[in-house]
């Protein structure tokens, strides 16, 4: 057992999750490794969304199992609260920045809320984990209204990333950003996973961040997880929507030798 | 996993040793941090520093920042800092670590706490001047927009008119017809009670009837109304301003006023007398009903007397009130709506604002009303 939980972050068996009558996920299974960066890829509406909502807890699912760092989501029914808090840092799609707290507050806001630290080293900490995602002390002074898209999602990873948590869930990281600001930002997850040693959860539709940075992709469809594996197994997949995904003409460049 | 951090710190010759061990992660946070505090004052006395980490079994970054803050601290007083032990695992961390808050953060400039005050005071003057150029701005842009109305009568909203006088108007009917006519109930019950004492009791009639009809009906209606309705129309401006649909619509060669406020002011314009009207009938009614069950005083009586008290003067004098007042709450909620910045919390203030605003003008305009009407013979 322990052997299993040491190598899985995330264990999902046979979620269903469902709005009325609507089923949205149909016995999905899933896992994550320990370590890796995992791209979930599926259709608009598709449901991706959905199962990273239902994995943190913020939807309620009507079956299966979740495991997150050998924690049961039902068995532990604080792990919405202040279990599951350091346990993950998510980045919401928007950032979600509280918008009457300046960037520096918005990072200090879980090292607050979850420990008592001087403030003077809360605005250390904060600052590093600013200037660890790439932006200045300067930034942290700034209203979220005065941010642009790429800053904001900066400041959002660095809130993430506040208490140190083992997962990160990111929703379309790079959604909204230009193909350098998107670049840098892949580069600056890639390092981040490997210095702190980070378990990510991506969920995206940037082709581009799927080849750099992931380590395996997993491609959701009709309520399940139809294909997963590296993106050389993604490519050679036979299920119809995954050759779709990644055969379209938006696909072209995936196919084509970097070197 | 984790495990309970240490600091061991031993001096060897004039050389420093520290020797941190456990887990120097967030989860022990509290602890690390007077760990940190307890040695930092045995660093005076040492000539070299020697950290060694082979004992750290798990670190993450406020870990790695307080053991980079001790050894930053010893550098910056020129004693030399030896880190050995490092695990290949913690390297790459320690080593980001040991690259932020180089920089000096500017500090901020200190202020005179007098002249602090003086410059808000001047600023919020300065305030004043602008808040009425905007006000009259808007009751310009309005006017314009009603010219450009009367010109090509289909350009009017006439679906969004309608809906707005829906919600504005009619919604709004029970809430202030019971209002209403509790404050009239109110009023005659406590004329009566009071007037008893000398006998004039009777003349509670002329109180409740020249005070509803006068002041107190549209007073009353129009501050629930600025409450109500004009609250309303400054977060959905506000809202939709934050969410750039305001600047959407001024792409698309269409005049914000002409389609989101022009709707809006005249739909209040339209309600607000009705509703005015509405409520002083309502008081009407609740004094009567006070002066015949409290007071003793059959309705054929209340109404004669009140047909005695009351003359049209009266009524129209209330009346003649409320499109104004509508046009004044109408205008303070849109430019308010209009204002809002890019946050939630400007949004909450804006809309704070303008409900203080508008009631404190309505109540102003009706002491202007007062002083007009009693001039010219009222």
């Amino acid at each position: 057992m322990d052997a299993v939980t040491d190598r899985y972050a995330i264990r999902v068996r046979d979620l269903v999750v469902g709005f009325g009558r609507r089923i949205v996920i149909d016995h999905l299974s899933l896992d994550v490794r320990r370590g890796e960066i995992l791209g979930l890829v599926g259709a608009s509406g598709g449901g991706k969304s959905v199962l990273m909502r239902t994995i943190i807890g913020l939807i309620p699912k009507m079956g299966g199992r979740i495991e997150v760092m050998g924690w049961d989501a039902d068995a532990a029914g604080a792990l919405n609260g202040h279990f599951g808090a350091p346990k993950w840092g998510i980045l919401f799609q928007q950032g979600a920045l509280f918008s009457s707290l300046t960037a520096r507050q918005n990072v200090q806001f879980p090292l607050r809320e979850n420990l008592s630290l001087s403030q003077s080293l809360m605005d250390e900490i904060a600052d590093a984990k600013l200037e660890m995602v790439g932006l200045s002390p300067e930034d942290g002074d700034k209203l979220p209204a005065e941010l642009s898209g790429g800053m904001t999602k900066r400041v959002a990873l660095a809130r993430a990333l506040a208490l140190d948590p083992a997962i990160v869930f990111l929703d379309e990281p790079t959604s909204g950003l230009d193909p350098i600001a998107a670049g840098d930002f892949d580069a600056l997850i890639k390092t981040l996973q490997k210095t702190l040693g980070l378990t990510v959860f991506m969920v995206t539709h940037d082709l581009a961040s799927l080849k750099t940075v992931c380590d395996r992709v997993a491609a959701l469809a009709d309520g399940g997880i139809v294909a997963i594996g590296s993106m050389d197994d993604l490519l050679h997949s036979e299920h119809p929507w995954v050759k779709a995904y990644f055969h379209g003409k938006r696909s072209l460049m995936l196919h084509k030798n970097p070197d | 996993m984790s495990s309970a951090p240490l600091l061991n710190a031993a001096t060897v010759g004039d050389t420093l040793e520290i020797r941190p061990t456990g887990s120097w992660t967030v989860i022990n946070a509290n602890l690390l941090e007077s760990l940190f505090n307890a040695v930092t004052p045995q660093l005076a006395g040492a000539k070299r520093l020697r950290v060694d980490l082979a004992g750290v079994r798990e670190i993450d970054t406020l870990g790695a920042w307080l053991l980079e803050k001790i050894s930053r601290g010893a550098e910056q007083a020129g004693r030399p800092v030896t880190v050995t032990g490092i695990d290949e695992r913690h390297a790459e961390l320690i080593e980001d670590v040991r690259k932020v808050n180089r920089g000096e953060r500017a500090a901020r400039p200190r202020q005179n706490s007098v002249l602090a005050r003086l410059e808000q005071a001047g600023r919020a003057a300065y305030g004043a001047v602008g808040e009425a150029a905007i006000f009259l701005q808007m009751l310009g842009a309005i006017g314009w927009a009603l010219l450009g109305v009367l010109r090509r009568p289909r350009s009017l909203r006439l679906t969004s008119l309608v809906y707005q006088t829906w919600r504005i108007g009619w919604q709004a009917i029970p809430i202030m017809v019971l209002i209403t006519f509790l404050i009239g109930a109110i009023i005659a019950q406590q004329g009566i009670f009071h007037f008893r004492k000398f006998g004039a009791e009777s003349y509670v009639v002329d109180m409740v009837g020249i005070l509803v009809l006068r002041e107190i009906g549209v007073l009353i209606v129009a501050i629930m109304v600025a409450g109500r309705s004009g609250s309303a129309c400054t977060a959905e401006l506000g809202s939709m301003k934050m969410r750039e649909e305001i600047d959407a619509l001024t792409t698309m060669g269409l005049d914000p006023v002409e389609v989101l406020i022009l709707p809006r002011i005249i739909a209040l314009v339209i309600a607000l007398p009705i509703l005015a009207f509405l409520g002083s009938m309502a008081a009407l009614y609740g004094g009567g009903l006070i002066a015949w069950l409290y007071g003793g005083m059959s309705p054929a009586i209340f109404i004669a007397r009140l047909h005695e008290a009351v003359s049209v003067t009266h009524f129209e004098v209330g009346m003649i009130k409320a499109p104004f007042m509508a046009l004044v709450i109408g205008i303070i909620a849109c430019s308010e709506g209009l204002k809002v910045q890019g946050s939630a919390e400007s949004l909450g203030r804006q809309t704070t604002t303008s409900v203080v605003k508008s009631i404190f003008l309505v109540i102003v305009l009706d002491g202007l009303f007062a002083v007009f009407f009693a001039s010219i013979g009222m």
